[in-house]
């Protein structure tokens, strides 16, 4: 008799292990398939080789910066620093190593079962588990939540090789640096390697193909922090495509091409961040006539897919590719399933962050996609520049920029590039969802010197009222 | 921590509520979802129940006792624990201005949610709109803006209230889809496009937008159809009646419902069930009939939901029985049947007694021969029955005796216009008068 469960999830990333623990909180016999191919084979890319263990080597970088490049000037002085790759790589997996430690425990607080194994859905209702070892065997579930994920991409003739041409997860993993290298892509992925191994000495050059950084934020903010990367000493090429790379060379030559033709660039690494593609492949999808969006699951604001009883959450089930929005979309469809669901997604309310040095961090629509869709606005933009707070902490580049409806001065998006900005966009978020207005948010007093100010600086200013401009 | 009981709006229009009964007293140990106390609302008599558990402290408002909606009753918390900040507040409850530390606990007893549209006055005999405005307390200043002066609670987004404020809506006059019932863009924008009009004294109050139904269809509005709209509205009030009254003989009708009564053992069939069944039959044929005004549109509804009158002590009210034309007579009769027992009761849940798409009002057992009924907005139309009599009829050049029934059809000319009502009026009375009719 196979083992019959009210939900089971396919695959224990952001989306899917979120999932599994709400459902099971509601009461709801739940398992958790999971093909462990990672090391703590829980927790998906974002634990084990993406969000967690690239924020511990940026926190490395911002204290080498910190010593390196301001601490004299803040009045620390520190001979003989050495940058130990190393030991920065080794924080970041035990960090890692924690959390993934973590999401077994807390499946095993509420109740969840762990299928070690690949899911692969033989029907609606039924999954079959392969584990590395042994007999497939099946198991019945009401319903079907596919979060299998993303997996890294690259081009025909820069296939990573692991060793010259690398991906996000070999850069993780990086305890000896080259003299040079190039990353491919310019988007969040790229930004932050960038950071954090131009912050450990490594020549860095980015290549994006369109002509800003971030390209999915406002253009200010990638013009902006174009311009803090260059300061820095980094080499910026916007607006360039990568042609071909002769990766038998010693250094390797890739040749790259812009308005000003043809070039090539010499490097010991080529670090490929040019996205992700959803894994959907093996999973039995068409046989069960799942619809797909694009290379995605198509699904509705409940994620539910076409198919009664099966669901798709996470980076399998579409764009933006984020394990804040994998997880909540996990925690909407466990509702749905539970029959308790407050809220659809919102898939315009997401917030996007990068946590290079300054930091981006967007939410809501640009400037442009704005003036696309013919809306009135109002822009308020304060820059950081004689930002109390900015100020003190020695990183005064960047801004705050808000888009307001002219008429209502609703908050449509907010742009922002500085000191710690991904903490800011909650404030907007929240504001987003209960509808407020730069009114709302300019009446709030907001706490003296913090960098929250500048979101209040810049509704201020979306109502030509800004205090300190 | 010491939590409030207070009068909980259990339909959208309450503003009051009676307190029945206690269910509980003070000292009760009380759970979850156990039920406080019956409450009398404007509509129908139901329960109140606890969201969380405690020892029921105090009982501020007795049996028979009428208090706004949002006015402290009660208080629930743990044995022994200082509640007299609560008492003292209980002096100023009626204001309406939670403590903090304390949180409502109190939620109807199953009333799926509100859908998103206004509500509409129960039947013909409803104040004028203009009354049931009158009582929806004023709004605070927009520099107060987001708190209702009932509850004390945001009920409304600041986009919302501008946009409303803007359009010259008032939030109060909407209902919110947002969590708790918070009036957000979405429902401002609603009712834009529904037309809902504006709180100047000038602009007639219409019919609300009505819930829509899968298979609706809107129709634009033509020029002319404004012009008449407009015109009508300015002459007459909020939905221009006109009225339209037909004779009917119902001897072959009446004979047909005694031959099937007759082989009925039980749930005989009655003589409204037979007008429910007939009406809805005309409806599905003349569609235009079967539609509302929706400010800049007609919505042609997708199925025909038939009010019934039902008057019951102190009021009256309108169960819906719904797709009546896909019903057959027997199902009609039980229906309704159970749902006048439970409006007499005053147990229909709103979504039992809203949302009509036509209703028939019935005096023939007042002896009314014949009587003019006030539309139910945003229904387009409502049919008036008068009782059926004996009556010397002229039938092939002789005077003969026939029982006869005389209905009118009062008629919202913004969407009917007196051909199309007579129409339908015709395919009614011969449907009566040629019950075969009925299986063409």
């Amino acid at each position: 008799m196979a083992e019959k469960y009210d939900i089971l999830v396919i695959g224990a990333g952001p989306a899917g292990y979120v999932c599994a623990i709400r459902a099971a909180q509601l009461g709801l016999k739940t398992a958790c398939v999971e093909a462990s191919t990672y090391e703590g084979g829980l927790g998906g890319t974002c634990l084990n080789w993406g969000c967690i263990p690239a924020k511990a080597l940026l926190e490395s970088a911002a204290l080498a910066q910190n010593i390196s490049r301001h601490g004299e000037e803040l009045g620390v002085r520190a001979d003989n620093v050495r940058f130990d790759m190393g030991a920065a790589v080794d924080r970041s997996r035990f960090i890692s190593s924690k959390l993934t430690g973590g999401v077994r425990f807390l499946f095993k607080k509420n109740g969840v079962q762990l299928l070690e194994g690949r899911g692969r859905i033989a029907s609606p209702g039924v999954v079959e588990v392969t584990p590395e070892e042994g007999d497939p065997t099946t198991v019945e579930a009401a319903s079907i939540v596919v979060a299998t994920g993303a997996v890294m991409m690259s081009f025909p003739g820069f296939e990573i090789d692991g060793d010259r041409v690398i991906g996000s997860r070999e850069a993780l993993a990086l305890r000896t640096l080259p003299q040079r290298m190039v990353v491919v892509g310019g988007g969040y992925v790229g930004v932050e390697f960038a950071d954090v191994f131009d912050a450990f000495g490594v020549d860095v050059t980015i290549v994006e193909m369109l002509d800003t950084l971030v390209p999915v934020s406002d253009a200010d903010v990638g013009k902006t922090l174009a311009r803090s990367f260059k300061k820095r000493g980094m080499e910026v090429r916007t607006d360039t495509k990568v042609v071909s790379l002769d990766r038998e060379a010693s250094p390797m030559v890739l040749t790259v091409t812009s308005k000003k033709g043809e070039e090539k660039i010499e490097t010991d690494v080529l670090l490929m961040a040019v996205g992700r593609k959803p894994v959907t492949e093996g999973l039995g999808l068409e046989e069960a006539g799942v619809e797909m969006d694009g290379p995605w699951i198509g699904i509705d604001e409940w994620c539910q897919t076409n198919v009664p009883g099966i669901y798709a959450i996470g980076d399998v089930a579409g764009q933006p590719m984020l394990a804040h929005k994998g997880s909540h979309e996990g925690i909407v469809a466990a509702e749905r399933i539970a029959g308790v669901a407050h809220h659809p997604m919102r898939y315009d309310n997401i917030p996007s962050v990068g946590y290079c040095h300054p930091e981006v961090a967007s939410i809501g629509i640009t400037e442009e996609q704005a003036k696309q869709a013919g809306r009135e606005i109002k822009v308020g933009k304060y820059p950081l520049t004689s930002h109390g707070r900015a100020l003190v902490a020695g990183h005064n580049d960047g801004f705050v920029k808000i888009i307001a409806d002219a008429e209502y001065g609703e908050v449509l998006g907010v742009h922002m590039v500085g000191h710690n900005v991904s903490e800011l966009v909650a404030e907007v978020g929240i504001a987003r969802a209960l509808e407020s207005t730069v009114e709302e948010i300019a009446a709030h007093a907001h706490a003296h010197p913090s960098m929250a100010e500048a979101v209040m600086e810049a509704a201020l200013a979306a109502m030509d009222r800004a205090i300190h401009i | 921590m010491a939590t409030k009981v207070v009068m909980a709006q259990l339909s959208p229009t309450m503003e009051e509520g009676k307190l029945l009964e206690w269910k509980v007293g003070e000292g009760d140990r009380v759970e979850a979802s156990d039920v406080l106390a019956e409450i009398e609302t404007d509509k129908a008599n139901m329960d109140i129940e606890a969201l969380g558990g405690g020892i029921v402290r105090k009982i501020l408002v007795q049996a028979g006792e009428t208090v706004p909606v949002g006015a402290l009753i009660g208080i629930i918390g743990e044995e022994g624990e200082d509640i007299s900040a609560l008492l003292a507040e209980a002096e100023v409850a009626a204001s309406g201005h939670p403590a903090d530390g304390t949180e409502d606990v109190l939620v109807p007893p199953a009333i799926p949610e509100v859908p998103a549209v206004s509500e509409a006055p129960v039947v013909s005999e409803t104040p004028a709109v203009s009354e049931v405005e009158a009582a929806i307390p004023e709004e605070l200043p927009h520099s107060h803006a987001g708190e209702s002066s009932v509850t004390g609670r945001m009920k409304a987004s600041p986009v919302a209230r501008r946009m409303a404020d803007e359009a010259g809506l008032r939030v109060s006059d909407l209902t919110g889809s947002g969590p708790g019932g918070r009036v957000v863009k979405r429902d401002v924008e609603a009712a834009i496009a529904a037309g809902v009009p504006g709180s100047g004294p000038a602009t007639a109050p219409a019919g609300p937008a009505g819930p829509s139904r899968p298979d609706d269809e809107l129709l634009e509005l033509s020029q002319m159809r404004k012009a008449i709209a407009k015109r009508l509205v300015q002459s007459i009030g909020p939905v221009p009646h006109f009225f339209l009254t037909t004779e009917i003989d119902m001897g072959r009708v009446l004979d047909l419902r005694s031959v099937m009564n007759a082989r009925l053992e039980s749930g005989k069939i009655g003589v409204n069930d037979v007008l429910v069944k007939i009406a809805a039959e005309a409806l599905a044929r003349h569609p235009e009939v079967n539609a509302s005004w929706q400010g800049d549109a007609i919505r042609r509804h997708g199925s025909v939901d038939i009010g019934i009158a039902v008057a019951i002590e102190d009021g009256l009210i309108t169960p819906v029985l719904r797709a009546a034309d896909r019903k057959g007579l027997r199902e009609i009769s039980t229906e309704a049947a159970e749902l006048i027992d439970r409006a007499r009761a005053k147990r229909l849940l709103p979504e039992e007694y809203q949302g009509a798409t036509f209703s028939v009002s019935n005096l023939g057992m007042f002896d009314i021969d014949q009587f003019t009924a006030i539309i139910n907005p945003p229904e387009a139309a409502i049919l008036a029955v008068g009782s059926t009599v004996d009556k010397p009829v002229v039938v092939d050049g002789e005077i003969t005796v026939r029982r006869r029934m005389r209905v009118t059809m009062s008629c919202d000319h913004r969407v009917v216009d007196g051909a199309t009502g007579a129409r339908f009026l015709q395919t009614f009375k011969a449907m009566l008068e040629n019950p075969l009719e009925l299986v063409l």
